[in-house]
């Protein structure tokens, strides 16, 4: 059976995809090797994993400015997450996520959404509509 | 969002395709952050490093010259990725160059100064109490924000371009009252004694914060930070924290409006030596091997620049040392002789670029460098997703370590 998940309206188009998620922050510049499409920070909790093609959940955004235009560079190379959720960004991802047309949901009603999802869960992310569906 | 009549023409079109592109991407900015209308502003600061844009955002800025793109109020670059003096001997490729060199082309023709600089603050024209401006690097947010009483959000490289273009940015975020008022409080009991004691306080308050819509309020600070040793503690707080504003108690402009009372209901956080002494202990230990020495992030004033001429006097360094500054004050630091003094010590300084905006990853591979020391607590926190083992160490003990080869 399906579970709705409310959210702030987000950014970019209806997709679906598989979940990777850890409760830890993000920055594309701290944390991801671009080129290979993995984490590359030891202490990050998805080190080793890659994020292509993955509804990528995570705590907060973090650090610096330089992930707005490595969301665009990464999509233009298609080394990257299908989409990106946070309990909250900063506005760095979320004006990346603008620029690449990636899509981006966080504020979620239900509490923590890196304990209401699960690596391996089946989602379908509509940021217009503000929700994602667990199917 | 509301828009007035200009916005609306700009939307339609009438101001030509690239400021058409720009205010669409500060809609979807603007929405997403329930912002209700946009507010004008005076500067922009535009992050665009080569290795950040890669191919793809230099054929997108050189697809918004095509469409005739000029910026509208005064636009400024942070650091490049490429000293185009100087890359050949890092390792750097001509691929990265011309990425470079095709950026400040098109900047260029978007009527971009190109200032490549993270201390815009100290060097350029710092912005004033209460002035909007669309500020991209953290750094010079968090110090624009806290330490000038300005107003700005972090802007991404398209964001600040975006606001360039049409002189405006969404009014959200750090531009509204609501948004500046502390939410966590911090008491510090042991007294920052330099620039790393300075940038470790902004890495303990901004780890504990963890957010971009956290605001600490510091009190108890035995003295006030001069504006070298508040770039530390901002910058360092905005890179464990994603945090783009601080007050310091009696001390930073918009904290002299606040009543201290008011903030009772929030804990009183201790800030202890002993954080201190946990936080150093994750970069590196006394005597271990270093491969490279880098003085960066931020890059330094003249004021560092001097110091570190004076701390290289008659050393000769067993390893690399990379001093990163900006053009301008690279050219008073000729003028003053610093350069011949740092650089007679076997070191090289760089100017207009950064440590980790330059293919650090790339640069570290073709020098096998991985044991990394530096006395900037924020670029030990990047570098380790780099491949890099990040220590840190004052300013004075680097020297020592680069003269021995090993952490003093």
């Amino acid at each position: 059976m399906s579970k709705i998940l409310k959210c702030h309206p987000g950014i970019g188009d209806k997709t679906e995809g598989i979940v990777l998620c850890a409760n830890d922050n993000f920055s594309a510049r701290y944390d991801l090797d671009r080129i290979k499409g993995v984490f590359s920070r030891p202490q990050h909790k998805l080190f080793g994993k890659s994020y292509k093609n993955k509804i990528l959940v995570l705590n907060e955004s973090k650090g610096g400015v330089a992930s707005a235009w490595m969301l665009y560079e990464m999509k233009i190379r298609d080394v990257v997450p299908k989409a990106i959720l946070f309990n909250k960004a900063n506005t760095i991802l979320a004006q990346g996520a603008a620029h690449a047309n990636l899509t981006m949901c966080d504020r979620f009603i239900d509490g923590d959404i890196t304990s209401l999802l699960k690596t391996g869960d089946k989602v379908i992310v509509d940021p217009s509509e503000g929700y994602i569906e667990i199917i | 969002m509301h828009l007035n009549d200009e916005e609306k023409s700009m939307l339609n079109g009438d101001f030509g395709k690239a400021k058409k592109w720009a205010l669409e991407h500060q809609i979807k900015v603007g929405n997403f952050f329930s912002a209700s209308k946009f507010v004008n502003v005076s500067q922009a600061h535009m992050m665009v490093d080569p290795e950040s844009i890669g191919q793809a955002g230099v054929i997108f800025l050189e697809d918004l010259v095509n469409k005739g793109a000029k910026v509208s109020i005064p636009t400024i670059t942070d650091p490049r990725g490429v000293d185009l003096n100087y890359y050949k001997p890092l390792g750097q490729t001509e691929e990265m160059a011309e990425i470079d060199r095709r950026t400040n082309k098109a900047c260029i023709s978007m009527g971009i100064i190109m200032t490549d600089t993270c201390v815009n603050y100290q060097t350029i024209m710092p912005p004033v109490y209460g002035e909007h401006v669309a500020y991209g690097d953290t750094g010079v947010v968090i110090y624009s924000n806290s330490v000038c009483g300005a107003r700005s959000n972090f802007e991404g490289g398209p964001s600040a371009l975006a606001a360039g273009l049409t002189g405006r940015t969404p009014d959200y975020g750090l531009h509204l009252d609501k948004n500046r008022l502390p939410t966590k409080r911090f008491c510090v009991k042991y007294q920052p004694k330099d620039l790393t004691d300075w940038g470790i306080l902004g890495a303990i308050i901004g780890k504990q914060l963890g957010s971009y819509w956290e605001v600490p309020i510091v009190e108890a600070l035995e003295v006030v930070p001069n504006s070298d040793e508040m770039k530390h503690l901002g910058a360092a707080m905005a890179s464990y924290g994603s945090t783009p504003l601080f007050h310091l108690h009696n001390i930073t402009p918009e904290a002299k409006n606040l009543k201290i009372e008011q903030f009772d209901n929030l804990d009183l956080i201790d800030i202890n030596s002993s954080d201190f002494e946990s936080l150093k202990s994750l970069f590196g230990r006394k005597g271990d091997k270093i491969d490279v020495v880098v003085f960066a992030a931020p890059q330094l004033s003249i004021v560092e620049m001097q110091k570190v001429a004076s701390l290289s006097k008659d050393k000769s360094f067993k390893v690399p040392v990379i001093v990163c500054t900006s053009p301008q004050v690279y050219a008073d630091s000729l003028r003053m002789g610093f350069i011949e003094k740092i650089e007679n010590s076997g070191a090289k300084v760089l100017q207009g670029t950064c440590f980790y905006q330059q293919y650090a990853r790339e640069i570290g591979e073709a020098n096998g460098w991985k044991k990394l020391l530096s006395n900037s607590t924020k670029i030990v926190n990047i570098l380790g997703g780099y491949g890099y083992t990040p220590a840190l160490a004052s300013m004075e003990n680097c020297i020592l370590g680069a003269v021995k080869g090993e952490i003093v």
